[in-house]
């Protein structure tokens, strides 16, 4: 178990302090393949020993720009920067940066060991240094037993986890990972997103990872950048991503979320109240971006947030009516969806404290759904 | 996103400018006025002329012409009833035998095979002549069209036939109507190659061949041994040409066969 | 009933045309050369019976493998056509790998226009490729027109009839066996893989080494076996380009039967060709089984 961090430590955020030096500067980047604009304009730093993530769907330019970094492709605008070093020109082998392919890219030619010694070879390093510290890697990833194997010889994992090994051997300054665990089934790959933080931490290399799963984003990253269409949405922590997204893109990429759109009535300190439909409350959440009086929003609110009873909440502001239309039971909670007289499904997430005997509520039950003033956020459209 | 390099692009340039300056030359220096072959005299089509009152070659070409349909089709029959067995039927007697009877003739040389028919005939008593090259090549075409199609049998999901039979086929309503149409295009191909096989076989016709047939081939090889002449370079631009035509044309009609296939395909999803 | 049918037909013509051949190949290796129709002794007459069998029996011999040894035009042929094999079948690797790998490399929508490009020259008779080359390498040929026009050489080079024009031969007709199975390899290779060695350091050229070179392995030596077998037992070209001292074995077997007329001593030189081939046969198998294996 890791040692339980003491009061006194500061949280690990160089992004919050306007001094620290970043190790990636990218510095108004644009690539275009032909007409197709890949990667629109970014700016973005990313510092030492932080495990970045680049999250987005397919075609969204993520993995452009992880190539990028890597020497692959040349941005087409713009500069980058690693380590305050001009990164134009500079060949993929030239760089102190390591890849681990979506493929893993093992050569099947050569054993495990040879993989993960590859690199090192080709620094040109005396044969003990590379055997002692091929034996290191190995160790890292535990796979010491498998070192004569060919990759065709060992399970998905073990690929997985030779292809981390030999992109960590040379020690990068930079280690980009893209869809590392993609090929990996679900229990798989939860235990092994741990194992990656756990290597991270261990080796202090600054990882930038590259996934369209968010739920893997959220649990390895310390930042998140959130990306579409080549541009980037929002950068945050997997926190902030969640519960304060600056956007309805990235709201609705994040996790799940009830969008209703409204129009603003007031804004009132940082509180914006919005009318919604005709013979319902309006609803009122925390106001991001610039909201205009009157303009169209959209307010977002998580269903685990919201709290479903028979009787009408009248101590609450944010409260709606409607009726069940279905109930989905997940073992450790219960989704329901509630249409309101306008048409519009809510979703609410409720954790089932007791056994399933005491469900309360069936189809068609009539049900009131609320949510405190600080739950929901009014975003622009 | 392939990169090609400089040297690709040379290595590709001076690799096919290898394989098509000769043919290329051939044909070009058959329209020569000249006899002598190296020597640009003007142009001219009496070669042709002079081919085509070639007496001796048109009987020839069409000896060739006659062995290479008998021998490819009863080839194909025959390979095709063998690419069966040997994927379909299972384990019998000397079925180890009969595989390895099927490959070899694949990698033997040719005037081994010529050599050991020949003795063969002769040991029978049969007389040379059309027949015995047809035979000749219809053993080791055989072999060719049984490896062609036995490789799309292997591919073929079997199933479909299990199926068929599960519907209340016979064994042989099942090959005729589900196996075979399935498989028509290795069977068409290897047709085609037993065809140019035949049509190509110089040794075995050699050996195989009586005073009274002589294919092309042998007609070719004894003239070609006196040195060249414009009437062999006139010859092979018509060869040339009618393989150039076939092949162009049968991968055109099997693309746009695909392209039908794949915009059907898109159409029904 | 069909079953049995369907198998009898194929083996049954295999049987008569293909293994009984080959045996009596391997039965007048050990008889006698004779002055009689058919050339050679001992014949089997059935009509005596036991006795008939076994004297037919007592009277083959191995003195045709003997005479093999003695004179030495068959040993010298058979090594020649070995080195004739083996260089031709390098030259070929040397000339054909660039075009495989250019083609690898070409973009996609061009590949089956390539493809077609090298199997053409397969379909066009063999025997009109070898002669195109005549006219090319004569004295008075093309290649010596040209290297004389532009002043590489004063007086015509003598290419035609020697081992040389043999080499170009049977690059020329054999190319297309090495292009197709080492593109093979070379185009279903991860593009991904050259980029994991540039990004541990290799240059284009070390991946190219390290990399792409050790993949494409399979495909060389396939593509060295299919042009390596039939080369060494290759008749047309060598009596077509080669010279009176261009020695190779597939010549001395078809002089032998067709000139000397010496059908025992035929067979034996076929059987020994035989003999010899089997290993590069054997080895050729165990790749292609080993390549099958590594696919599935």
């Amino acid at each position: 178990m890791a040692e339980r961090p003491s009061p006194n430590q500061t949280v690990f955020a160089p992004w919050t302090d306007p001094d620290a030096v970043p190790l990636i500067r990218i510095e108004g980047v644009t690539k275009r393949f032909g007409d197709f604009t890949a990667i629109d304009n970014i700016d973005l730093n990313i510092y030492r020993r932080e495990f970045f993530a680049l999250l987005g769907p397919s075609g969204c330019g993520k993995t452009t720009l992880m190539r990028m970094l890597a020497g692959f492709e040349t941005p087409t605008e713009g500069r980058i920067s690693i380590d305050e070093q001009d990164m134009a020109g500079v060949a993929p082998n030239r760089r102190a940066v390591n890849m681990m392919f979506q493929s893993y890219a093992l050569f099947p030619h050569l054993s495990v060991w040879e993989n993960i010694a590859f690199g090192l070879r080709r620094d040109g390093a005396d044969k003990d240094k590379i055997a002692a510290r091929v034996e290191e890697m190995l160790k890292l990833v535990q796979l010491e037993r498998f070192a004569r194997r060919k990759p065709h010889q060992i399970s998905g994992g073990q690929r997985q986890r030779v292809a981390l090994a030999r992109s960590l051997a040379k020690a990068p300054k930079l280690l980009l990972l893209d869809e590392p665990l993609g090929a990996l089934d679900k229990k798989l790959r939860q235990d092994t997103q741990f194992e990656l933080m756990d290597i991270q931490e261990k080796t202090g290399t600054t990882f930038v990872i590259v996934t369209h799963d968010q739920e893997e984003a959220m649990t390895v990253a310390s930042r998140v950048a959130v990306m579409d269409n080549g541009r980037i949405m929002q950068v945050a922590t997997p926190a902030e991503i969640y519960e304060q997204p600056n956007s309805v893109y990235v709201a609705d990429f994040i996790g799940d979320v009830n969008l209703i759109e409204g129009r603003v009535s007031s804004i009132d300190e940082g509180r914006a109240t919005l009318d919604w439909a005709e013979g319902q409350h309006p609803i009122t959440g925390q106001a991001s971006g610039s909201l205009s009086k009157g303009g169209r929003a959209t307010f977002a609110v998580r269903p685990e947030k919201l709290y479903i009873s028979r009787e009408e909440p009248t101590e609450r502001t944010n409260r709606v009516w409607g009726k069940i239309l279905d109930i989905g039971y997940l073992g450790n909670l219960s989704t329901y969806h509630v249409e309101t007289t306008g048409g519009q499904v809510i979703k609410c997430e409720m954790i089932n404290v007791s056994r399933i005997d005491r469900r309360d509520y069936t189809w068609d039950d009539e049900v009131w759904l609320s949510w405190s003033d600080t739950a929901g956020l009014v975003l622009p459209e | 996103m392939k990169r090609l390099s400089a040297f690709n692009v040379v290595s590709l340039t001076l690799g096919f400018a290898f394989l098509y300056i000769p043919m290329l030359i051939l044909v070009i220096y058959s329209f020569n006025e000249s006899r002598l072959v190296t020597v640009w005299a003007g142009f001219s089509t009496k070669w042709y002329g002079e081919l085509f009152r070639n007496e001796a070659m048109i009987d020839a070409a069409w000896v060739t012409l006659q062995v290479a349909f008998f021998s490819s089709t009863i080839a194909t029959v025959l390979g095709t009833m063998a690419a069966y067995v040997l994927v379909r039927q299972g384990r019998f007697m000397g079925r180890t035998l009969f595989s390895g009877m099927i490959y070899a003739p694949l990698v033997m040389p040719e005037v081994i095979t010529g050599l050991s028919l020949l003795l063969l005939f002769i040991a029978i008593g049969l007389d040379r002549g059309i027949v015995t090259i047809v035979l000749a090549h219809t053993t080791f075409a055989m072999c060719y069209v049984s490896v062609v199609v036995s490789s799309r049998l292997v591919s073929f999901d079997q199933s479909l036939e299990e199926a068929a039979l599960d519907l209340g086929a016979t064994p042989f309503e099942a090959f005729r109507l589900v196996t075979l149409p399935i498989i028509a295009p290795a069977v068409i191909s290897g047709w085609l190659l037993a065809f140019t096989l035949s049509l190509d076989d110089l040794v075995i016709a050699s050996f195989t061949a009586g005073p009274s047939a002589t294919t092309l081939p042998i007609k070719i090889f004894s003239s070609v041994r006196l040195g060249v002449s414009p009437e062999i370079n006139a010859l092979s631009t018509i060869i040339i040409g009618i393989v150039t035509v076939g092949v162009i044309s049968a991968s055109l009609i099997s693309k746009r066969a695909i392209t039908k296939r794949i915009r059907e395909e898109q159409a029904a999803v | 009933m069909m079953r049995r049918l369907l198998i009898a037909v194929p083996y049954g013509w295999l049987l008569l045309l293909f293994l009984v051949p080959f045996l009596i190949v391997l039965k007048i290796s050990l008889s006698d050369i004779a002055l009689s129709i058919p050339p050679y002794t001992p014949t089997l007459d059935l009509s005596e019976g036991w006795a008939g069998i076994r004297d037919f029996f007592s009277a083959l011999d191995f003195e045709n493998f003997t005479f093999l040894t003695t004179d030495d035009l068959y040993w010298k042929a058979y090594l020649s056509s070995l080195q004739i094999a083996l260089i031709s079948t390098l030259l070929t690797l040397l000339v054909g790998f660039p075009i495989a790998y250019g083609m690898a490399r070409a973009p996609v929508e061009w590949r089956p226009a390539l493809m077609m490009l090298v199997i053409l020259p397969f379909w066009t008779s063999f025997l009109i490729r070898v002669y195109a080359w005549i006219g090319i390498l004569s004295n008075e040929g093309f290649l010596n027109q040209f290297l004389m026009w532009i002043g590489l050489v004063d007086e015509p080079l003598t290419i035609l009839n020697t081992n040389i024009a043999v080499y170009v031969g049977i690059v020329y007709t054999y190319l297309p066996f090495m292009i197709l199975p080492v593109y093979a390899t070379l185009e279903k290779m991860d593009e991904s893989l050259l980029e994991a060695a540039e990004d541990l350091g290799c240059t284009r050229n070390q991946a190219f080494w390290f990399v792409t070179v050790p993949l494409s392995r399979p495909g060389v030596i396939a593509g060295c076996f299919l042009v390596f077998i039939p080369a060494l037992g290759e008749f047309v070209i060598p009596s077509l380009l080669g010279g009176s001292q261009t020695l190779m074995i597939g010549k001395v077997l078809w002089e032998e039967f067709f000139s000397n007329r010496d059908w025992p001593v035929a067979s034996a030189v076929a059987i020994i060709l035989l003999l010899i081939l089997i290993v590069p046969i054997v080895l050729f198998q165990r790749n292609q089984q080993k390549q099958a294996e590594a696919n599935s």
